[in-house]
């Protein structure tokens, strides 16, 4: 029997596979397919401190193994996710979530966590700092190192819960950002967001997304996750969840020993509404197949 | 929802762009017309939400598919035998219960296709319905032979006037003696005339979007109703007349 739990920041999680915030909703619609219990975690859309309807349509577009989205971080605001998705998705998975935070200042990041904290089902917070900054100029809060460990220290001021700070691959040295966070305290970093990305309608001639830009993610954007996860377990001695493009089993095990500690899984539930599942159920045998009793030994394996 | 394999049977070109597919598989997961599919194609990534013309409950699938990019050509030349990934019984789809005392079905192009399926349900329970379709000219027109079959008292417009009424299928829906109540699907424009229609008293528009998952998860579809914002994929494609923003 394969091992396939991990420890992530202290929150012990059954195994490594957590479905990325923004494509597993508050979890529901997957649960009609399937017991989400079988999930290490899951990190639920991201919340904001006010509801937010997100951008005018179209927010998708298709590209090569992947796609562009620019859903616009829609969700009904911190009291309503607290009040109602928080208690129903206690129903639906009984361990540790991660809650996925937004934000537009740093009081609004830290008035997010603050309240998250409260919350015992919340077990990890990952605080997304590719938000537009109206408090830096336009630039994202994931953009600058100085603003990115701003963030870190205002949020870790409020919560004793794990922080994961998620990261933007829209920046020219990823580890220059990982450091700022973990030099801030951060207890964990997420990577990668969608690379920023457009399509243009041949017809129209017109950007395909009415938002213009929006974010690439799957199996196109995987090699690129892979490379900056090598990067940022080299540059900072703290725990990552791997994200982009990761669509299988073997995926999983190559994310860990690029130095993840857990893997999430994004864009590949859009396309195969079982594929954590699937994922789950192949981890063991690949496990074996690549001579690891202990999926946990796998993370960094690349560096030794 | 439902994640299972189809067995494409036979496709039949109908016009220059479109095609009908039947393919075979189980169909338990359909509950009522109007709902769709969600096609996997070889080389996409993002499945291709195709709205269900007909089906069977011995499993019988039947598509309407007008091919505007790769994916749907690429479907469309899939060979008798091809095997399908198909996410099956997606969307709301529409709901007989909610009708009025002189309910017409009212189509445009390739959105004549689940109100076909809509006709059959109405026989079914009694009802023959009126049906008003409008296409471009007289040779992208399709399905009228199989909608007189049904023995539905049949209208259509045509943008040119080659093929029955000169103008929209609104010129048809105004022609009628009575027509009180609406199920209709077809392009944004002619939705949004259809829903203008001073006579109706209630109706079920079905909506079209990009989506990214087809069954509610990732927001990619969301459009702003009276209650707020709606998944045309998950709390649609049907939306009611009352609720609709334009």
């Amino acid at each position: 029997m394969v091992d396939l739990s991990v420890s992530l920041a202290g929150v012990e999680l059954k195994n490594p596979v957590i479905p990325a915030s923004g494509t597993f909703g508050y979890g529901r619609e997957y649960a009609e397919a399937y017991d989400l219990n079988i999930l290490g975690s899951f990190s639920f859309k991201g919340t904001t401190g006010e509801a937010r309807l997100g951008n005018p349509q179209p927010r998708i577009a298709e590209t090569a193994s992947g796609m562009l989205n620019a859903v616009g971080l829609q969700n009904p605001g911190i009291d309503a996710v607290i009040a109602q998705e928080i208690p129903n998705m206690a129903r639906l998975f009984q361990g540790p979530l991660v809650a996925n935070v937004g934000g537009f200042s740093l009081a609004e990041y830290a008035d997010n966590c603050a309240k998250l904290d409260a919350c015992e089902n919340v077990g990890i917070l990952e605080v997304n700092i590719s938000c537009p900054n109206v408090h830096a100029g336009g630039k994202n809060f994931g953009c600058d190192p100085h603003a990115a460990a701003e963030v870190t220290r205002a949020v870790k001021a409020v919560t004793k819960k794990p922080v994961f700070m998620k990261l933007t691959p829209n920046v020219t040295d990823i580890t220059e950002i990982a450091r700022a966070c973990a030099d801030a305290g951060a207890d964990g970093i997420c990577l990668i967001n969608t690379l920023l990305g457009m399509r243009i309608d041949l017809k129209s001639r017109r950007p395909l997304l009415a938002n213009r830009t929006g974010g690439l993610s799957g199996p196109a954007v995987f090699p690129v996750a892979v490379r900056m996860v090598w990067d940022v377990y080299e540059a900072v001695k703290l725990p990552i969840i791997g994200c982009g493009g990761v669509s299988s089993a073997e995926d999983v095990c190559e994310m860990m020993m690029a130095g993840a500690t857990a893997v999430e899984v994004g864009a590949a539930n859009l396309r195969d509404p079982y594929a954590c599942k699937t994922i789950v159920e192949q981890l063991p045998r690949v496990c074996e197949q690549l001579g690891a009793a202990r999926i946990a030994e796998l993370t960094g394996a690349a560096h030794r | 929802m439902k994640k299972s394999w189809f067995t494409l049977e036979h496709t039949r070109q109908l016009t220059a762009d479109t095609y009908e597919v039947v393919l075979s598989g189980d169909t338990s997961a359909i509950t009522a017309p109007g709902q769709f599919v969600n096609l996997e194609l070889p080389g996409k990534f993002l499945r291709r939400p195709i709205s269900i013309c007909n089906w069977t409950e011995d499993g019988a699938l039947m598509l309407l598919v007008k091919v505007v990019g790769e994916g749907t050509r690429e479907l469309v030349r899939c060979v008798p035998g091809t095997e399908l990934d198909v996410l099956s019984g997606l969307g709301n789809g529409f709901d007989l219960s909610k009708t009025g005392a002189h309910p017409v079905l009212a189509g445009g192009g390739i959105g004549i296709a689940p109100l076909y399926g809509l006709a059959r349900r109405m026989l079914n329970t009694g009802v023959t319905p009126t049906v008003a379709l409008g296409f471009r000219t007289a040779k992208d027109a399709f399905y009228l032979e199989e909608f007189a079959a049904l023995g539905c008292s049949l209208s259509v417009a045509t943008e040119d006037g080659s093929l029955g009424t000169r103008g929209f299928v609104t010129d048809c829906i105004r022609a009628l003696p009575e027509c009180d109540y609406v199920y209709t699907c077809g392009p944004l424009p002619m939705l949004k005339a259809v829903h203008q229609l001073p006579q109706l008293t209630g109706g079920q528009f079905s909506f079209e979007a990009r989506m990214g998952c087809g069954f509610g998860a990732c927001m990619g579809c969301t459009v702003p109703t009276v209650d707020g914002y709606k998944r045309v994929c998950k709390d649609g494609p049907i939306l009611y007349k009352e609720e609709i923003v334009w």
